[in-house]
């Protein structure tokens, strides 16, 4: 359980995190989404105490960070793979963490073996590629067994079988009743991870929901139709008070503001052949894109709407 | 360890743990300082350039004596010249202890660390304490072997000193306290600077290039320079015969550790409320 009450960052001028309250509940994985600089990794920081808020408290299992007897066995956290003493071996690195939480010395080779990283153990860690990073960072994460897990872009770097592993990981960790937070800015990623979304722009909070949620209440929902009498077609359409727009082709018509079993039913009524009628839903990256269109710190020049 | 466990919060299966200590953060500290290379290279060098260079200084000086005029036969300080070596080791120790927290500052292993450990106070504490005693150890074994050394090459060629003569043994343990002193400012100064580069080049500018400034300075400014600046002052605990306009070998001493407490308090202070 985390649980964020009026979280205020500010960096001289620029505020980073804006009166953030939220709640992360166990047995879940949370999605953390955003755009760049949205302050999702600002917001991580604050949970884990490296930085202090503005204003704001922020809690991991009812107590701030500082004050954990034991943070590790209570918290594990990736923030930068790349976030360690490159000369240090994987395995010294392990051990440097475990024995600053009283953890016993043959965890470090369990996590090892969780994370794949035997093979290397001995390696040094600049010696490491950055998936190996990767898993190393998640190897440190999983040393206390934690009943709370907070990853900041846990599969940057991965190939597919690395994704598949981290995503199959989170999600045991969750069904097993423990609280997963997990940001991403790739909306694809989360479809297949999360559960629940905790989605931020500009440092505010836009949305708490669920992933399903979250893509019904899109407003981008189109039925895809193609039909010899189209143009026909689009004109009943627009009667009955739905919108359309031309579609890829001359026989191709883009319905919104109306589903698809409507949309069949009016061209049944006036005999008109569909060729094609394909509800469209929204894809998760598309309602985010949506969603954040307003949040977008760094937006390419051309891309207004 | 205080015996008490504390019942872990959600997944049942998950076995009690107790409350991580001091001792946990000296151990994991401990950890760190022996898994990587720059350790022991700059211990190997501590140890080479101490006993190697005093050894050197110690020959040379030695045939030197017989032509030496009547001044310069008394002011002949042999333990002195056999913990010369000492002076030029410090770099090392210096570096060392810069390096021992400024590289978790470049490396970003900070984080990771204030993760583990965000009583940051502790992790200071930890990482000081841990290299002063591998200083301390270090540079008493450094300072005794360069003493014995140097007094075999002197002695047949020039008077040489022994333990048991006034202040010579205070002389030989001090250099190894001194290097410890040193050591806690070191980590201090990494601290407060947090990059490499910068915390090393004040360093040197406290060790070598500010006392040499004040050589060029007149008298009346340089007099104090030399008394009270810390790593002059504490270089009395070192040396057999005080000269004019220095301090008491243990008052020395003493600024050191005043200037070392101070530089620690402000590394604190600002570790603790820096965003890391």
């Amino acid at each position: 359980m985390i649980e964020a009450h009026g979280l205020v960052k500010r960096y001289g001028s620029t505020t980073a995190v804006n009166d953030l309250s939220f709640s992360i509940r166990p047995g879940m994985v949370t999605g953390f989404l955003g755009p760049n600089g949205a302050g999702k990794t600002t917001t991580m920081r604050l949970i884990l105490g490296l930085d202090v808020p503005t204003q704001g408290s922020v809690t991991v299992a009812g107590r701030s960070y500082r004050d954990l007897p034991a943070p590790l066995r209570e918290v594990g956290a990736l923030l930068d793979a790349r976030a360690l003493h490159g000369g240090r071996r994987a395995f010294d690195h392990l051990l440097c963490l475990a024995r600053s939480n009283g953890i016993p010395r043959r965890r470090v080779d369990e996590v090892l073996h969780i994370a794949g990283l035997q093979g290397v153990a001995r390696r040094r860690a600049k010696g490491l590629s950055l998936g190996m990073s990767q898993r190393l960072g998640i190897a440190a994460a999983l040393l206390g067994d934690p009943a709370v897990l907070i990853f900041d872009e846990p599969v940057n770097g991965l190939d597919p079988d690395g994704i598949h592993w981290v995503r199959t990981l989170m999600r045991a960790q969750a069904a097993q009743g423990r609280t997963v937070l997990v940001s991403s800015h790739l909306m694809s990623e989360m479809a297949l991870t999360a559960d629940h979304l905790l989605v931020i722009g500009k440092g505010q909070l836009i949305a708490d929901t669920s992933v399903d949620e979250f893509v019904r209440s899109s407003s981008r929902k189109s039925v895809h139709v193609r039909s010899p009498r189209a143009a026909e077609l689009a004109a009943r359409c627009r009667q009955a008070g739905a919108t359309v727009r031309a579609g890829t082709g001359p026989d191709v018509i883009e319905i919104t503001g109306m589903d698809s079993a409507e949309a069949g039913r009016l061209a049944a009524a006036h005999g008109i052949a569909l060729a094609e009628l394909t509800p469209i839903r929204a894809s998760l990256e598309e309602a985010f894109m949506e969603l954040t269109r307003d949040s977008v710190e760094y937006q390419a020049a051309g891309a207004t709407r | 360890m205080t015996g008490t466990t504390i019942a872990p919060a959600g997944p049942d299966h998950r076995a009690a743990f107790r409350p991580a200590t001091f001792g946990d953060v000296l151990r994991s500290e401990w950890t760190k300082l022996r898994s990587v290379r720059s350790t022991f290279w700059a211990l190997t060098v501590t140890v080479v350039l101490g006993i190697g260079l005093g050894a050197a200084i110690s020959a040379a000086t030695a045939h030197g004596y017989a032509k030496l005029s009547v001044s310069g036969k008394l002011s002949w300080d042999p333990t002195g010249i056999s913990l010369a070596g000492i002076g030029i080791a410090t770099l090392a120790i210096a570096v060392l202890g810069v390096l021992c927290i400024s590289s978790e500052y470049s490396s970003g292993m900070i984080r990771t660390s204030l993760i583990a450990v965000p009583k940051r106070g502790r992790v200071l504490a930890a990482k000081s304490l841990v290299f002063a005693v591998v200083t301390f150890v270090v540079g008493e074994a450094t300072s005794f072997a360069a003493f014995f050394a140097g007094q075999a090459l002197i002695s047949g060629h020039a008077p040489h000193a022994a333990l048991s003569d006034p202040g010579v043994a205070r002389a030989v343990a001090g250099a190894g306290l001194a290097l410890t002193a040193l050591a806690v400012l070191s980590v201090a100064a990494g601290t407060l600077l947090r990059h490499p580069a910068a915390a090393i080049a004040a360093m040197i500018a406290v060790l070598f290039i500010l006392p040499g400034i004040a050589q060029a300075l007149p008298d009346s400014w340089r007099n104090p320079v030399t008394e009270f600046w810390p790593t002059l002052a504490v270089g009395q605990l070192t040396t057999v015969h005080q000269s004019a306009h220095t301090l008491q070998p243990w008052p020395g001493f003493g600024v050191m550790c005043l200037f070392t407490a101070i530089v620690y308090a402000i590394a604190w202070t600002l570790l603790d409320r820096r965003d890391a």
